[in-house]
């Protein structure tokens, strides 16, 4: 069994998974941020590969990208974050990037260098599954798990390949659009949770928008396996990047508030 | 080409899931127009009495004497708006409006391609919002202008290099939001499929027109047929019908201050195959993928990536593809309107640059067509700018 399947078949509630940008703002910044979320109770953590053009992320993401590429973060840092973690954490890995990145450095290599770091799982972000056949093959040689977005515009006969082919768990996108804070779980998040669930045996994991603990408890209630937490966490870096004290305090306290949210006992 | 939107190895699908279901939706929808003789009516119709189709191959005696060639000119710059851009806007706006799509998006570097949408959104009544660099929507203020007085939204981009590329990521980005009841009207051949093969298929009428052309003037097919290439719209619309002759074709990127600088927009010239914006091409890219600034002094060809199509047509060698720079390109610029009257856009004038960098290479009796593109009235602000 692989470390995000023990994730999920251990816990009892809904798991918490963390994203930050790899690299953002810099490695050893980038470091004492997973030590952060993983302090705070991070189930799942998920490293994003700085992209040049991350066109499904919105400005929150786009511009921690920015700071890690600025900081001169490639995949060879990016593994080397993922060996640091390693030496203190069992946590789950995976890396959420663009298939550029993995198309340049090859795609057989980047899937073989992941693994020897430590990863568990690769989502990449503009992958459907039609183009995925590749990815498919070679992802199993390294136990990494192919992880897939489905979102509310998915047929549900596309939901029956997705879920053919990932493993992991599913990345089910809660809204039309990009990364981003949102106000509120939409009611689109619930009726994609339930038409999904009738597909797949997979953990089912909703993300996108997702920031406060009220939405984190509405997802559970729902019968999410987990929620994703990306822009929310990557606000927190940015609001703090001269104080890092303050930054890895904070995120550890975010996490801790919207892990007792999933277990159930948050006055919401 | 393969059923899945491929050009040898190159093309594909490499969206976002959100954007599947329209991708799926907008092929099945373009299939069906495709085989309906009511939409080629309609289109055709649009072209003759809108657009102002069919446009002329102008021969032009003082530049050939210059030259040492016969060369002709296919005058995209004599359609409505301006350039070659309206022949896809007209047959993507058609289909959009088929579909029952509320509004178009679009994005635009040069700012030919959001006029040609806003030409269209004001004929047909749907509205239009339009992505553009910032850096652009200086150096084109003109096309802004045009836009808004016809009634389009243009929406300043502010992020990454604020050029073509950002503005195609910011239009991609509102597509994913609104992707039920809106209409990517993509402006070149390139992003995922279908858009390749439609915009290609919209722009092959400037290649069958200058065909027939040709034949009826020389009663001969031409020695060789030259187009500049950003994202290759124009470039693969005029190729295309000539592909199984025997005519030399060649595409004409954009050199800017010299490959050697790296301060260019050469992707077929100096890059390698890469991922961007939903296609599998060439792209301008640093070793780890990362896509790169690029340079141009034309606005319109100052793109990393480059269409699947050409991707192919490089690498089997169909088309031979070449490089000039910004300082050739202000020559013929100048050199075209003197001799002819004819103002070239600068996207258009690369070709003619390419002409008058090789013209030892045509004897006097070779026929050259020039795909004059677009015209330069856009530019002309700028150009006198430039004081050199």
């Amino acid at each position: 069994m692989g470390r995000i399947e023990k994730a999920f078949a251990r816990a009892e509630n809904p798991a918490f998974i963390g994203f930050t940008v790899a690299g953002d703002p810099d490695k050893t910044t980038c470091i004492r941020i997973a030590r952060a979320l993983i302090k705070g109770g991070t189930d799942i953590l998920e490293l994003g590969v700085p992209f040049s053009d991350p066109v499904a992320d919105g400005p929150t993401i786009q511009k921690a990208d920015e700071r890690a590429l600025m900081a001169q973060t490639t995949p060879d840092t990016v593994f080397e974050i993922v060996r640091e973690i390693r030496k203190e954490s069992d946590v789950p890995i995976v890396f959420l990037t663009y298939y550029n990145i993995v198309f340049r450095r090859g795609i057989e290599t980047f899937y073989r260098e992941a693994h020897d770091a430590g990863a568990d799982g690769i989502l990449i972000a503009d992958m459907p599954v039609e183009e995925s056949e590749e990815i498919c093959t070679i992802a199993p040689r390294y136990g990494i798990d192919p992880v897939f977005l489905v979102s509310q515009t998915t047929s549900d006969k596309r939901i029956g390949k997705i879920a053919a082919k990932a493993q992991g768990y599913l990345y089910l996108v809660s809204v039309l659009g990009v990364t981003g804070v949102r106000d509120q779980v939409s009611d689109g998040a619930i009726d994609l949770l339930n038409r999904v669930r009738r597909h797949t045996s997979l953990p089912l994991a909703i993300g996108f928008g997702i920031s406060t603990p009220a939405q984190a408890q509405t997802c559970a209630r729902a019968g999410a396996d987990g929620v994703i937490v990306g822009s929310a966490i990557v606000e927190i870096v940015e609001r703090n990047l001269k104080d890092p004290d303050v930054m890895e305090h904070e995120l550890t306290e975010y996490v801790s508030s919207m892990k007792k949210a999933l277990i159930g006992d948050y006055p919401v | 080409m393969t059923p899945k939107g491929r050009y040898g190895k190159y093309g594909g699908q490499y969206v976002a899931e959100s954007l599947m279901s329209a991708l799926i939706e907008l092929e099945s929808a373009y299939a069906n127009v495709s085989a309906d003789p009511q939409f080629a009516t309609a289109l055709a119709d649009l072209q003759a009495e809108y657009a102002g189709r069919k446009t002329p191959l102008t021969f032009c005696p003082n530049a050939s004497g210059e030259l040492g060639c016969k060369i002709y000119l296919k005058r995209e710059d004599l359609v409505h708006g301006g350039s070659h851009k309206l022949n896809n806007t007209l047959g993507q706006a058609l289909l959009a409006k088929q579909m029952g799509k509320k509004r178009l998006i679009a994005e635009t570097g040069a700012g030919q391609h959001g006029v040609a949408t806003a030409i269209v959104g004001a004929a047909l009544g749907i509205p239009v919002e339009i992505y553009m660099g910032e850096v652009d929507t200086q150096r084109q203020a003109l096309n802004v202008f045009r836009m808004e007085l016809m009634g389009a939204k243009v929406i300043t981009v502010r992020s990454g290099t604020r050029t073509l590329k950002d503005a195609i990521n910011e239009a991609l980005r509102d597509w994913v939001a609104n992707v039920r009841d809106t209409y990517y009207l993509i402006g070149s051949v390139v992003g995922p499929h279908p858009y390749p093969l439609m915009v290609r298929n919209f722009q092959s009428v400037i290649g069958r027109e200058a065909r027939e052309q040709v034949m009826k003037k020389e009663g001969q097919l031409p020695d060789a047929v030259v187009a500049c290439v950003g994202g290759g719209s124009n470039a693969i619309g005029i190729f295309y019908p000539f592909l199984s002759d025997d005519v030399e074709l060649i595409g004409v990127e954009a050199g800017g201050e010299g490959i050697t600088t790296g301060r260019h927009s050469a992707t077929l010239c100096a890059g390698d195959a890469g991922v961007l914006h939903g296609t599998l091409s060439y792209l301008l890219q640093d070793e780890h993928g990362q896509v790169l600034p690029t340079h141009s002094i034309s606005a319109g060809l100052d793109y990393p990536g480059v269409g699947p199509e050409h991707a192919m047509l490089r690498d089997n060698r169909r088309v031979a593809y070449a490089a000039v720079n910004d300082t050739e390109v202000l020559d013929a610029f100048r050199f075209l309107s003197k001799t002819e009257g004819i103002i070239p856009a600068l996207e258009s004038a690369h070709a003619v640059a390419y002409v008058m960098q090789n013209a030892g290479r045509f004897d006097k009796d070779d026929i050259v067509i020039i795909n004059l593109s677009g015209r330069g009235d856009k530019d002309v602000a700028e150009v006198a700018a430039l004081k050199v």
